[in-house]
């Protein structure tokens, strides 16, 4: 299980509120996604899931119990860009998710845990099909190449919720139809929790289960950080039927 | 600006700059020696190798020793002990001070102040606090180089993106596991790259010192022989040295892209 709550949730940098009275209650296997203009707090929403920041007031729940306030393996995530280690190849890349996990002080493995180790991170590996480039440093991988890597790593430690800020804002179209390809399977054999903020609108419907988006609904001219953004769109897309938000309509549901 | 030379060229090329040099050598010191048979400002090379040779292959009457080799013995173990262990420290301290806020908090400001320390100023205060053996040089060595490669290397892990931290903490890494996996691996090819500036400054300290004192090594046998303007010693004294620090520069060029060949991918040799 791994259901989130936001409860009457703040984000204040110093005088700017960045996030004001954000309630929502994401399900346990649902796939969110976020969309708002830059700069209305999408990666703060995740950073506050991810434990990285605290609300100045309220508080967010998994499975209704406030979680510890640093990013743990129960929480993955992936950022658009620098979320593989460029000194670790392909392989080490997801192994060293299993080191750190067996081997407190050395981080390292060695003998027949290391071989269980290194087939967990093949099958993974295989899975985002990188099974050829097994050997490769992160420097000689496409950008896509890179981004499927470091999903097969966020997926070692078997998060409840994996975190994904614009994973694939990066790409070309092509290489993201085939992200969107491995992602969503994935998704759901793993029942995994899944926040995705993304600047793709498309993206969103065709993926998530439900999207939200972020905005600032009040501006104040004189003083643009009085007010913060808050949910202004909350669509539950898994209705039967396309719904027509914002000119688009909801494609690809499988 | 758009052509490169070959790589035989290449070599052709970087030859003609020092062969220019010895000719002119040459021809000032025949020049010279033609005007004063007793000059001894340039002697001329076959005087020099004359000089090398007794220094490395004949036994000093007095002490018995291979001057040149003896000095040289010395020298480089003053400078390894004093780079490594400046080595050790700007590694150790650096890493701290750049991913522990509370140690950068701590120690940020004084490494900086101490790092504008000029080293050859507290030299005196070394020659008082720990004698005029050997560890007052080494000591001078670790005064001038590890403070910069503290800040180096703190500057070069607050350098790395902070994504990559907080991925290593969701697939559960502890400080510790992110200093020892993910920091210490990426300012390895960094630590060799400024250790390999710091030769230059260890090189002058060390020879500092000894010219002031010591009782052998390099720096100290070119400072004894200044007073017989022995320049037939000097002048090879300064081009071995020259050589040492050309060398250890190599080797450590050398390790750096055997160790860490993630770290060069895109610098073609
Ligand atoms: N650590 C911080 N200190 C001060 N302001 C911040 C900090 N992080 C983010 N902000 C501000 O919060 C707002 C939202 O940032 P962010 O969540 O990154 O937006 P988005 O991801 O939607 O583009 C921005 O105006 C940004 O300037
Ligand atoms: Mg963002």
């Amino acid at each position: 299980m791994s259901a989130l709550s936001f409860r009457n949730v703040w984000v204040e940098y110093g005088s700017q509120i960045v996030l004001e009275r954000i309630n929502i209650e994401i399900a346990s296997g649902s796939f969110l996604s976020v969309v708002g203009p830059s700069g209305a707090g999408k990666s703060t929403f995740l950073r506050l899931i991810l434990g990285q920041e605290r609300p100045s007031q309220g508080a967010v729940l998994l499975d209704g119990k406030p979680f510890p306030a640093e990013p743990g393996p129960d929480r993955g995530i992936v950022f658009q860009r620098y979320s593989v280690f460029p000194h670790l190849s392909v392989l080490g890349n997801v192994l060293v998710s299993y080191e750190f996990e067996q081997r407190p002080f050395t981080a390292r493995l060695f003998g027949a845990a290391r071989r269980r180790a290194i087939e967990k991170s093949e099958a993974l590996i295989e899975g985002v099909g990188l099974a050829e480039h097994r050997d490769k440093y992160p420097s000689a991988l496409s950008g896509g190449m890179q981004q499927r890597l470091a999903i097969a790593q966020a997926l070692a430690r078997r998060p409840r919720v994996l975190l994904l800020d614009e994973p694939f804002g990066a790409l070309d179209p092509g290489t993201r139809a085939q992200m969107h390809g491995l992602i969503k399977p994935l998704w759901r054999d793993l029942k995994m929790t899944i926040v995705m903020v993304t600047h793709d609108i498309r993206e969103a419907f065709a993926l998530a289960t439900r999207l939200i988006a972020l905005d600032r609904p009040r501006r104040d001219p004189q003083a643009p950080e009085r007010y913060g953004a808050k949910i202004t769109y909350d669509l539950d897309l898994t209705r039967d039927g396309a719904v027509p938000v914002l000119g688009f309509l909801k494609t690809g549901m499988g | 600006m758009n052509i490169a030379p070959a790589r035989g060229s290449r070599m052709v090329l970087a030859a003609i700059p020092f062969f220019l040099i010895v000719v002119i050598y040459i021809m000032g010191s025949a020049e010279r020696r033609a005007a004063n048979p007793e000059d001894k400002l340039l002697p001329p090379i076959s005087e020099m190798a004359g000089t090398t040779k007794r220094l490395a292959t004949e036994p000093d009457r007095r002490s018995g020793d291979y001057v040149l080799w003896t000095d040289t013995a010395a020298s480089l173990q003053r400078l390894l002990l004093g780079l490594g262990i400046s080595t050790l420290i700007g590694l150790g301290f650096g890493l701290a001070v750049g991913l522990l806020p509370i140690a950068g908090a701590s120690f940020g400001t004084i490494v900086a102040v101490i790092s504008m320390i000029p080293p050859m100023a507290v030299l005196p205060i070394l020659f008082i606090v720990f004698g005029l053996g050997e560890l007052s040089k080494v000591m001078l060595i670790i005064i001038g180089v590890a403070p910069c490669l503290i800040r180096d290397m703190s500057i070069e892990v607050q350098n790395l993106p902070r994504e990559q931290m907080i991925k290593a903490q969701t697939l559960g890494a502890s400080t510790w596991q992110v200093a020892i996996r993910v920091v210490l691996p990426q300012i390895m090819p960094r630590l060799i790259k400024s250790v390999r500036l710091m030769l230059g400054p260890a090189f002058l300290f060390l020879i500092s010192a000894e010219a002031i004192a010591a009782d052998v090594g390099l720096g100290y046998r070119i400072f004894l022989v200044r007073r017989y303007l022995s320049m037939d010693v000097i002048l090879p004294y300064v081009a071995w040295i020259t050589l040492l620090a050309f060398i250890l520069d190599l080797l450590l060029g050398l390790f750096a892209r055997k160790t860490f060949p993630w770290a060069y991918v895109e610098e073609p040799r």
